[in-house]
């Protein structure tokens, strides 16, 4: 850490009190703090490889017929789009990086639960990435099956889905481990007078998360165990022609996926919880129903997952209950949208960073969950059903839902841990890029998906062309945006102007403490005596 | 950073909530095998009826048994003795050997028989055949697997209590591992009905 000395005048904190530097006291780290950094630096890195394969895709897309790659490249393209965007970056992305920086602190402890298990998880971690990476360049190249797996092409193809798939189920033993992490951390350490009805919200959003991923994440262990089965022993389990069910592979596969897209986004639900009230220097409005809401969506959340497969063959009872049963998970999601919009009446709004990203979740994660129940409505799924349609749907509640979230929390609360703070004009520069250059691609895609055009096919029909050269155009937008953010990010970081404790005037623990953080966090146990959104008295510089 | 203030009743929440995920992990092959076994009813009966009934069910006593020497080993070091822990630990550990060395036969046996995953006499077989002991294998593979995994984390503990690191006043890792000894019995006693007994 070379750069601490250009780090002066701020405090050390976490980063240099221990007296410990070099890499290894990061990577044998038990401090919650350098382990949300580990995460954080990773699920970025992966985050960028990610946008660029993204926008391979679609620079592929902007005219009919061949434009880059071939046929069997673009496959590989899009399955490992798929794989790293959603099992190395958007699923560890903010429970693990923000909330092991954030959560311990937020309930007055010194660190998790089991602070080595947690640094054991980021090894996982890391070993399941450095697995599947490994699968893209050796054996018979990259997986083309799509992230889904789907058999019985993943049982058959010749590329390395075997390799690939083991990886993700060391990925998810990695995300197992947390959640049992979190769940125990926020049951026995939070300081005294931290009651369940003085949790911050994120906090609440990550303990529902975290039964998620106890609870679901294992069933796509076994489900991938048995894809390798299929492959090395040939045991048939999902194959047709020897009495398996590939039916079944897409039942189970659902069983976890659906559910995880629910560890995706309540985190990045509950960091617009905590955000909105600080920005509007409003206690937010309706805390219980939304922490209430949480908990129901991970509840309702896992009853869905048919919903994937209106077309695959199901009983209509089967798909009239899966459908009933989506659109009463929309129920606790609007309960949130309405109580974050409650929140903002008659506030004192400022508009600063973490406010617009926070903002624009709400607009785009209401369009993508509207459009979710398009598609939960079994009738007008089996028209935009394996479209684009969905693919825009997706990347609404994904992108502009948990990525825009993960952004907002990084300009929230990375300067709190960095000491330091970005430029506040480039960075609404680079929020607003992305806002528009965001729409654009999307929005588009959503329009193509309901005139026709497939999700995955390489070629298009020329009545097509006009709006995927749009949403191309689009990608770019959004990539310029996303440069103007990172650079401006990362230079606030580095060499901005030093914070204060409290830059925004939050009123959760993580903002009483000195900046940077120490290494156990408190100089002495905390006692609580408010709620996480009581205002009063609480300075904005 | 300090770990003085050891928090053993969190310890063995986490410790209950992986062994949840453990149980979800079998739950998956659970649920493929109650749809198969709707599907091919007639087939898992006679598929069941190949399975050794005698070596199922001495596998059975034998990782009954190990459980109550895991179990006893806990109160024996709540109770400060050290060399008895250190024995049951030992009888432990050879239950489960036991328990690898008869399901090295048993699947041996049926190796000779040409019986498979993938084997030709399955693949000609009736479909409903060749899924059953798809299953089998996997389910009872995946146990001995755990069987292997708890033996290990056994072995590790006991050295614990051998260098005095677990102890009557501080013995949170041993009754954690013992846990994880149980949900290996208790996964057995649902796959030894459900495969060998009531088909």
């Amino acid at each position: 850490m070379s750069s601490a000395e250009s780090r002066q005048p701020i405090a050390a904190g976490f980063w240099g009190d221990t007296g410990k530097t070099g890499i290894g006291s990061w990577i044998f780290s038990t401090d919650h703090k350098r382990i949300g950094l580990l995460y954080l630096y990773s699920v970025t890195g992966f985050f960028l490889v990610g946008v660029i394969l993204g926008l391979l895709i679609r620079l592929e897309l902007m005219a009919p017929g061949k434009t880059i790659v071939d046929a069997p490249t673009y496959n590989a393209l899009f399955t490992v789009h798929g794989v790293v965007m959603i099992f190395l970056f958007i699923i560890p992305g903010i429970p693990a990086s923000f909330g092991n920086l954030v959560m311990p602190i937020q309930i007055g402890a010194r660190d998790v639960a089991f602070p080595r298990l947690n640094l054991f998880s980021w090894w996982l971690y890391a070993i399941g990435a450095v697995v599947v990476l490994t699968s893209l360049f050796t054996g018979g190249g990259a997986p083309d099956t799509g992230w889904t797996f789907y058999v019985p092409f993943s049982a058959r193809t010749g590329t390395n889905v075997s390799l690939a798939v083991f990886g993700v189920f060391i990925l998810g033993f990695s995300s197992i481990l947390t959640g049992v992490n979190f769940v125990t951390t926020i049951h026995r350490l939070r300081a005294e007078g931290m009651s369940w009805g003085r949790l911050p919200l994120f906090t609440w959003s990550l303990y529902a998360t975290a039964w998620v991923q106890i609870l679901a994440t294992p069933i796509i262990a076994i489900t991938l165990v048995l894809v390798i089965a299929e492959r090395v022993l040939g045991a048939g389990l999902f194959d047709p022609g020897r009495g398996g069910d590939p039916i079944m592979f897409q039942h189970l596969f659902w069983i976890y996926s659906h559910p995880a897209v629910y560890i995706m986004i309540l985190p990045a639900m509950g960091v617009i919880s905590d955000i909105i009230p600080v920005f509007s220097r409003k206690p937010i409005f309706g805390y219980k129903m939304i922490a209430a809401s949480s908990i129901g969506i991970a509840a309702a959340g896992s009853l869905v997952w048919g919903h994937h497969m209106y077309t695959s063959g199901m009983s209509d009872t089967a798909i009239m209950v899966f459908s009933f049963l989506t659109f009463i998970v929309a129920i606790p999601s609007a309960i949130k949208v309405f109580n974050w919009v409650s929140t903002l009446y008659k506030g004192s709004i400022s508009l600063e960073a973490p406010m617009l990203f926070a903002l624009s979740f709400v607009l785009l994660f209401s369009i993508g969950g509207l459009s979710g129940l398009i598609l939960g409505a079994a009738a007008t799924d089996i028209h935009v059903h394996d479209t684009h349609f969905v693919v825009g749907h997706f990347h609404y509640v994904m992108f502009g839902g948990t990525g825009f979230a993960f952004f907002a929390a990084a300009h929230y609360w990375l300067p709190k841990f960095f000491g330091r703070r970005y430029k506040e004009k480039p960075a609404i520069v680079g929020w607003a890029l992305m806002f528009v250059g965001f729409n654009i691609l999307y929005w588009t895609m959503q329009v193509l998906g309901m005139h026709g055009m497939p999700r995955r096919y390489y070629d298009y029909l020329p009545e097509f062309a006009p709006l995927n050269f749009v949403a191309t155009v689009g990608s770019w937008i959004l990539a310029v945006g996303l440069i103007v953010m990172l650079v401006n990010l990362v230079k606030g970081l580095k060499s901005g102007e030093p914070i204060g404790e409290n830059p925004w005037g939050g009123a959760t623990l993580e903002w009483q403490i000195a900046t940077p953080p120490p290494t156990e966090n408190f100089e002495e146990d905390p006692v609580v005596t408010r709620g996480p959104y009581d205002f009063k008295g609480v300075v904005k510089p | 950073m300090s770990h003085e203030h050891k928090d053993n009743v969190g310890a063995k929440l986490g410790m209950w909530l992986f062994l949840f995920t453990e149980l979800l992990l079998f739950g998956g092959l659970f649920i493929l095998y109650s749809v198969y076994l709707s599907r091919y009813p007639h087939e898992f009966t006679l598929a069941g009826k190949e399975l050794n009934v005698v070596f199922g069910a001495t596998n059975t006593v034998v990782l009954l048994t190990s459980s109550l020497f895991a179990a006893m080993a806990v109160t024996s070091i709540k109770r400060g003795e050290k060399k008895t822990t250190l024995s049951l630990l030992v009888a432990t550990l050879a239950c489960a050997a036991t328990f690898m060395v008869i399901k090295y036969f048993e699947w041996t046996a049926k190796f000779h028989h040409g019986i498979y995953p993938g084997s030709p006499k399955l693949t000609a077989g009736p479909p409903g055949e060749s899924v059953f002991f798809s299953l089998y294998y996997i389910t009872t593979g995946l146990h001995g697997i755990h069987v292997l995994i708890g033996g290990a984390l056994l072995a590790w503990i006991g050295s614990k209590v051998q260098s005095g690191r677990i102890h009557a006043g501080d013995n949170v890792t041993l009754e954690n591992g013992t846990l994880y000894w149980h949900l290996v019995d208790l996964v057995w006693i649902f796959i030894f009905p459900l495969y060998y007994l009531i088909l």
